[in-house]
């Protein structure tokens, strides 16, 4: 890990070098203006320690700091962690469980206080003070957690976050090594607010920030209005560049296809919600210098309840993987140019990602063509001929077609499927917990940091599934004793040889698509359409389009 | 003066049923409305056929189907050739009967075939929801009106509550809550995804509408010269209501059945567009406009024919119980000729 944190950190010296005459002349001359975005509504609560939704992720990116970031930049460079608040990244000492940071001084936040240590410390317990989603997975490691967990309002964390206001240090203990320690101190939920924030979600109430850029009016049913942050002084161009617009307006309540015809009518910048599908083909000829396209870590799996019938048959979870066809699933979503057919969990360019897939007429390493006689023969052995499937999915036009698919791939190779379209609000909670008896549903996953374990460990480790509760992300109900030693030694692994656990995460990437817990669908990229006048579009593969970084004059 | 006898020839007077009849057979508007909602039933019944003649089903999805259109190939779905490609748009209308009348919806299958079957689905949903509502409803008006006293006052409040409920609000609530488990209350049970699912839950939304203005009739029916003396001479209450207060009610409840048909429609197709009506793959009305709204912008015919369906459906149904209620009503002033 030592090895990985001096790399990281010649790199960031090099790319800001190269970066910074670049982003000088540029931000003379199109400094300013407002860009305006559309969201069908708000992401929820503006509380970053809070706030779970891809949305809120990347418009936290120009706002807050964590003493980590991920580097603002394009392609693989973005998973890079750089440090943000801390003057480098950390010093590992004690086995690679006690990181050290010291924190830059002359930061200010948004409402003209100073930065400090303090402040650190009381953020790190403020995630679990307010309950915050990941506080009982990504920081459940640090000294003192568990006490934190199991009594949040008196949190402390005594031990594991210390400050040090004279060195002007922080020092944080983990019970043990954690390769992946960084990536989770670079996400919004680690973000540092000032000492004073209340500990308690606080919902519509922006609070002060360090970044660019600061929330200065928020009406979840109207919008949020986002501008330069008076006491900005820029330190990093990777973790905190300064941003091209003035102000950044984002506005709710419109749909989708309204979204559409304003942004083609310059009334609008950009819009978050997915393009509507009748719209795609006009805007795939007639605006493809509007449009973005860009692969994002994430999979459309289909989760096969291993603990019900007739997927607690494994033959069975193995004919329905041979049996769809990616490609009808691909076509449903808008076509090769916005989504590629998979068997593995990994998606690819991941970490860990090696090309397999078992499911296909010619098995090898992609995907080619659904044997339909080889699920068949499978249905038959498996003795599960003519049993009833109920598959969840949520109620989109996207996730209801894929759904009504999959019905009559089931109904073909013997089973009596029906599809039950619920509520998006609620459907994800729903095929989590078991008291549900969901047999099989349509979901998807998106990364919360590059690592394996984000995808494999977390979706099908046993630690995962927890009987009766909507929190139970291993939906399938997956649980491999020996695949899930394997997953911990990579992770134990990962702290001296990244690559090393690389490799493993690879093996157990293919043990599990073998076992057939879920199906992959495919994978899906991410397609903006910006007005006209959006120009320097860069995106992020961890948290998207850098809305800051585009200019509009 | 004549002795003569003048033969008194009884004029024969028509029955009231047979007023009726005349009535309504002579508005215009009601019967043109009955026609039109018959050859919809019609054609819905035909579903099956049309399908089969067709060649298609229309539940699977056929996204690589390709058929003939004036001698060519064509696909079902085609892919955009310009620019970057990108989106799938199914086939537009054909019109040629058989192949694609209307074009295709998102999975490829043919809209036409789809939408008799949904036709089907929401006549049978909202014709077996109006007898359910009816039973119901005239059962409780009967019991509460007849019975009074403590039996009126738990039932009526009970309606009141039913009533206090905003109609829809209610049936996705219940619909929610029954979708994915189904119906389990002892020897009854009714599986999610079952049409009886919306038939029960529509039929029991609309109880009050009816069960109220029965039982305001049968109080004041109750107190009726004929009923009190039933009662006075000792005629069991179950034999009362049977006989004597429920062919009073008769007409009423004819009234009720268009109307009730045409707002069970209506409940049906906004619970199968709000998807906790009919499921997919089958489909009603109100899942087909559900279907087209993803095609608003290239294929409107996909929403649109089917909500033009339920219009007419409706409003032949709501012209029909007009006419049926003119006809019923003997201080219409409908003409009747030599009446």
């Amino acid at each position: 890990m030592k090895k990985l944190l001096l790399a990281a950190s010649a790199a960031a010296l090099l790319a800001g070098a190269w970066l910074a005459p670049a982003q000088a002349e540029y931000l003379k001359e199109h400094r300013g203006g407002t860009i305006r975005l559309l969201a069908r509504s708000a992401a929820g609560t503006l509380d970053p320690h809070i706030n779970y939704t891809d949305q809120g992720w990347q418009m936290y990116q120009p706002i807050y700091d964590g003493l980590v970031a991920f580097r603002k930049a394009e392609g693989m460079d973005g998973f890079s962690v750089v440090a943000d608040l801390a003057e480098a990244l950390p010093t590992l000492s004690n086995d690679g469980k006690t990181l050290t940071f010291k924190l830059r001084k002359g930061i200010k936040f948004s409402d003209g206080k100073d930065l400090g240590v303090k402040d650190v410390v009381a953020s790190f317990q403020r995630i679990f003070k307010v309950s915050g989603p990941t506080s009982g997975t990504f920081y459940a490691g640090i000294v003192g957690a568990d006490k934190c967990l199991a009594d949040t309002k008196s949190c402390t964390l005594d031990g594991g976050v210390v400050g040090d206001e004279a060195t002007g240090t922080i020092t944080i203990n983990l019970t043990k090594p954690d390769a992946e320690i960084l990536y989770k101190l670079a996400l919004p939920h680690a973000v540092v607010l000032p000492a004073d924030t209340p500990a308690e979600d606080m919902g519509s109430k922006p609070i002060p920030s360090t970044g660019a850029y600061m929330i200065s009016a928020f009406d979840p049913n109207k919008g949020m209005t986002v501008t330069r942050n008076p006491n900005f002084k820029q330190w990093s161009e990777e973790a905190q560049p300064d941003g091209y617009p003035d102000v950044v307006q984002y506005d709710f309540g419109l749909s989708e296809e309204a979204a559409v015809t304003a942004i083609q009518n310059g009334e609008a910048d950009w819009m978050f919600d997915a393009l509507p599908s009748d719209r795609l083909g006009e805007l795939g000829s007639k605006s493809m210098d509007q449009l973005h396209i860009s692969p994002l870590s994430a999979w459309w799996y289909a989760p096969l309840n291993n603990r019900l019938a007739p997927f607690d048959n494994e033959k069975a979870r193995q004919a329905v993987a041979y049996a769809i066809d990616r490609n009808t699933l691909v076509k449903l979503f808008g076509g090769k140019v916005l989504a590629s057919p998979v068997c593995q969990v990994l998606p690819p360019d991941f970490p860990g990602h090696e090309d397999y897939c078992p499911y296909t007429k010619n098995p090898g390493a992609k995907w080619s063509a659904p044997d339909l006689d080889k699920a068949k023969q499978l249905v038959e052995e498996s003795g599960t001929k003519g049993q009833k499937v109920t598959i969840i999915v949520e109620d989109t036009a996207i996730s209801r077609s894929i759904g009504v698919y999959l019905q009559s791939v089931l109904t073909s190779i013997g089973y009596v499927a029906d599809v039950k379209p619920i509520s998006s609000n609620i459907q994800f909670t729903y095929i989590q917990n078991t008291n549900n008896k969901v047999q099989m549903s349509v979901t998807q996953w998106y990364k919360d940091y590059p690592a394996a374990s984000d995808f494999l460990n977390i979706l099908f480790s046993c630690a995962s599934f927890r009987e009766g509760s909507d929190a139970s992300i291993n939906i399938a109900g997956f649980c491999d004793k020996d695949i899930d030693a394997k997953m911990q030694k990579a992770l134990d692994l990962g702290v001296t040889d990244q690559k090393a656990a690389d490799k493993l995460w690879a093996e157990i990437d293919r043990q599990v698509t073998d076992k057939a817990p879920a199906v992959g669908l495919f994978t899906p990229k991410r397609l903006d359409f910006v007005s006209k006048r959006v120009g320097n579009f860069k995106f992020n593969p961890q948290f998207n389009w850098m809305i800051t970084q585009s200019w509009v004059q | 003066m004549s002795n003569e006898a003048v033969a008194v020839v009884p004029r024969k007077t028509r029955g009231p049923w047979a007023v009726a009849l005349t009535k309504l057979t002579r508005d215009r508007a009601a019967m043109t409305s009955l026609v039109v909602f018959l050859l919809i039933v019609l054609a819905c019944f035909s579903a099956p056929l049309y399908a089969k003649w067709a060649g298609v089903d229309p539940f699977a999805s056929t996204l690589d189907a390709v058929i003939q259109v004036d001698g060519a190939d064509v696909p079902v779905m085609e892919q955009s050739t310009e620019g970057l490609g990108l989106g799938y748009t199914p086939i537009g209308p054909t019109w040629q009967l058989g192949n694609y009348f209307l074009g295709a919806d998102s999975q490829g299958r043919d809209v036409m075939a789809r939408l008799l079957y949904g036709g089907l689905s929401s006549l049978l949903i909202s014709g077996a929801a109006t007898i359910f509502t009816l039973i119901l409803g005239t059962a409780a008006g009967l019991i509460a009106g007849y019975f009074g006293g403590i039996t009126d006052t738990v039932l009526s409040r009970f309606l009141d509550v039913l009533w206090a409920f905003p109609i829809y609000l209610l049936a996705i609530s219940l619909s929610i809550v029954t979708i994915a488990q189904g119906i389990s209350i002892g020897p009854i049970e009714i599986q999610s995804g079952s049409l009886w699912l919306p038939v029960i839950i529509i039929g029991i939304v609309y109880v009050p509408y009816v069960a109220r203005p029965i039982r305001g009739q049968v109080l004041s029916l109750r107190h009726s010269e004929f009923v009190m003396a039933a009662i006075n001479l000792g005629v069991p209450g179950s034999r009362i209501l049977w006989r004597d207060i429920l062919p009073n009610i008769t007409t009423t409840l004819i009234v009720f059945v268009p109307l009730m048909m045409a707002l069970n429609m209506l409940t049906e197709s906004a619970l199968s567009f709000l998807s906790i009506g009919v499921q997919p793959p089958a489909a009603s009305w109100g899942t087909i406009i559900q279907d087209g709204q993803a095609l608003l912008y290239t294929r409107p015919l996909v929403a649109l024919v089917p909500g033009l369906a339920i219009a007419v459906s409706v409003m032949a149904l709501n012209v029909f119980g007009d006419g049926l209620r003119d006809a019923l009503d003997p201080r219409s002033k409908v003409r009747l000729g030599r009446d």
